[in-house]
């Protein structure tokens, strides 16, 4: 690098730059919580829907599926798992039937045990979760 | 060795090392489970091993930073560590306090350690790479106070160069950014951009100020280029980590329920990351190019070098291909990303600090500078076995997720996610031979400590014509 650039012009940028940009973070921070409450579907959230949030947390789903893009990717997508799979008794069909043993030689599901209000809140979640609007993603219903 | 306290390293890079053992031979596990869908089913779960692959990432790293800054700043310090003792104490907390979260994860469903440890009390849970238990966080928080402290104080007290100021404001922002585990509201928008404040803003943000410094100060001491010179290079590139790292946050931001105009800040932010990375490459080149004596230690050096390289092809290239919006609205959330997720972890946080540990690990083992010179042969051997198979890693699942994104979301007839899997699976079964080829490298670079210890040091004019 040139000798008219020197280590302390390479300081200011740095510590200039760095505050600068943090503080644009933050206030575009500031803005995107102005923003959310006409995207992120937060009317929908009730007792179920955290209760379902804490099972989801719970019990690792996403060490194996993604929501919202973001996850594992050994399982499908399941932010848009309430349409993929007909609603509610659908994402409770699918999780009920999981045999405990799994499938010989395939990828499959855990048998979780839940109960009928167990079920319910993680539908719930589900369908809280399918209601944000993500600008169109996923591409289509697959995931 | 020039400070007695430099050796509290020595056990936390012995414990990286252990630990980056188990991490790969669960990268295993999980590679046969993408084509063998029910092996170890149900007593290893996908999930779990998932969760023990990316933990003991996380935490080998961990212990090698910490070891690094133990090693480093008594020496750009100029004296020794305020607490030796506290280093010593806090390595066994994390030892005990990781390996029982470890344990946790294989013996005990995940459910009930959640129940085990109150999650309910404050729930941090079941979120990728978060998944430690709350009281394991706390646990981590505490050692990183007092690994914070410590530094902090030897370097207050002591000489305070670019590099320790660089290290130590990056040890800060680990520490401080953390802090965003804690927060997990019921709002799953906001839990999830909060959730990028801890993973983005360390990978792509502090951990490359922690990356610049510990490279700065291994080329300061094998090239004997001038301080001043490296110092201002390492300005330059943390300077355009920040400036274009912090807002190229917006890249994850794009499909979790943020405004669109994150689409336009994350895409011309995050396209000017790789900037810093090729800077990172061209300096460390040109710093052994214009090295002013031959450090006999050429292990080191590759591994330098091989960071630059590595570091810029997986971070930047990798992280590029996938980076703007109307790209990553295809490949988000597929193997494009495991892909990058791969290359960039091997290439800039697992190669500096093998780095710092091969520098390093001679001295604290009582050599002058360097090991003999079977050794060295036998870790650059590991270096190209491990370099070179992270690489095909890397393209096979690069190859898996070009053929995911258009069967599943680009062909005209989408198709379901399972029946892709099958379709790709042939790119999965060689990662997986890749990734033996990976774990043979990882068994050469730990025999290194081993063949040749009781040869004399190699000297510069043996290591030139070696």
């Amino acid at each position: 690098m040139s000798q008219a650039f020197t280590k302390a012009m390479a300081r200011n940028i740095f510590y200039g730059g760095s505050v600068f940009f943090f503080l644009l973070f933050l206030a575009l921070t500031f803005d995107t919580h102005n923003a959310w409450p006409d995207r992120d579907n937060r009317a929908a959230i009730n007792d179920s829907v955290s209760h379902g949030k804490a099972l989801w947390e719970e019990n690792n789903c996403v060490g194996c599926h993604s929501l919202l893009g973001e996850g594992a990717y050994f399982a499908p997508e399941l932010g848009n798992a309430f349409q993929r799979l007909g609603g509610k008794d659908g994402i409770k069909g699918f999780i009920m039937s999981r045999p405990k043993d799994g499938i010989p030689g395939r990828r499959s599901m855990p048998q979780f045990d839940f109960s009928p209000e167990e079920l319910d809140a993680i539908a719930d979640f589900l369908e809280y979760v399918s209601g944000i609007n993500t600008a169109n993603w996923p591409p289509n219903i697959q995931g | 060795m020039q400070y007695k306290s430099q050796a509290v390293a020595k056990p936390y890079f012995i414990a990286a090392i252990g630990l980056f053992v188990g991490q790969i031979l669960f990268g295993l596990i999980l590679g046969l489970q993408y084509v063998i869908g029910d092996f170890m089913f149900p007593e290893i779960p996908f999930n779990v091993a998932r969760m023990v692959h990316t933990n003991l990432l996380i935490v080998w790293l961990l212990f090698g930073f910490m070891g690094a800054a133990y090693y480093l700043v008594p020496e750009e310090a100029e004296r020794e560590l305020v607490s030796p003792g506290l280093a010593l104490l806090m390595f066994w907390v994390f030892l005990v306090a990781g390996a029982l979260t470890i344990l946790g994860y294989l013996l005990v469903p995940y459910s009930g350690l959640a129940e085990l440890t109150r999650n309910e009390l404050l729930p941090t849970m079941g979120r990728e790479f978060l998944e430690q238990p709350t009281i394991t966080k706390l646990g981590i928080v505490v050692v990183a106070l007092a690994f914070v402290f410590n530094i902090g104080l030897t370097i207050l007290k002591g000489r305070k160069t670019v590099v320790s100021l660089v290290l130590l404001i990056g040890l800060v922002g680990l520490a401080v950014f953390f802090l965003f585990s804690f927060y997990n509201p019921d709002n799953l928008v906001k839990d999830k951009y909060y959730w990028w404040w801890v993973v983005h803003l360390w990978v792509e943000g502090v951990w490359e100020l922690i990356l610049g410094s510990i490279l700065a100060f291994v080329l300061i001491k094998t090239t004997g280029v001038d301080r001043e010179v490296i110092e201002k290079w390492l300005y330059v590139i943390i300077a355009m980590t920040l400036i274009t790292g912090i807002i190229g946050t917006g890249h994850h931001f794009y499909w979790i329920g943020a405004p669109e105009y994150w689409q336009w800040w994350g895409s011309i932010f995050s396209a000017l990351e790789p900037i810093p990375f090729f800077m990172m490459t061209v300096f460390a080149f040109n710093m052994v190019n214009r090295r002013r004596r031959n450090h006999p230690n050429k292990a080191a050096i590759l591994w330098a070098l091989g960071t630059a390289v590595m570091a810029f092809l997986g971070a930047g290239v990798w992280g590029f291909l996938h980076t703007l919006s109307p790209v990553n609205y295809y490949t988000h959330g597929t193997q494009i990303t495991a892909a990058h997720g791969h290359m960039a972890f091997y290439g800039a946080y697992v190669m500096i600090v093998l780095t710092m540990i091969s520098y390093a690990m001679p001295m604290l083992r009582g050599r002058e500078a360097a090991n003999s010179n079977r050794s060295q042969v036998l870790e650059m051997w590991s270096f190209w076995l491990m370099t070179v198979s992270i690489v095909f890693i890397t393209l096979f699942l690069t190859g898996a997720g070009i053929l995911q994104v258009y069967l599943q979301r680009f062909s005209a007839d989408p198709l379901p996610f399972m029946v892709v899997q099958d379709k790709i699976a042939l790119f999965y079964w060689m990662r997986e031979v890749a990734g033996l080829v990976f774990l043979i490298g990882l068994l050469t670079y730990v025999a290194s400590f081993f063949v040749g210890s009781r040869e004399p040091e190699a000297t510069v004019a043996v290591a030139e014509k070696a």
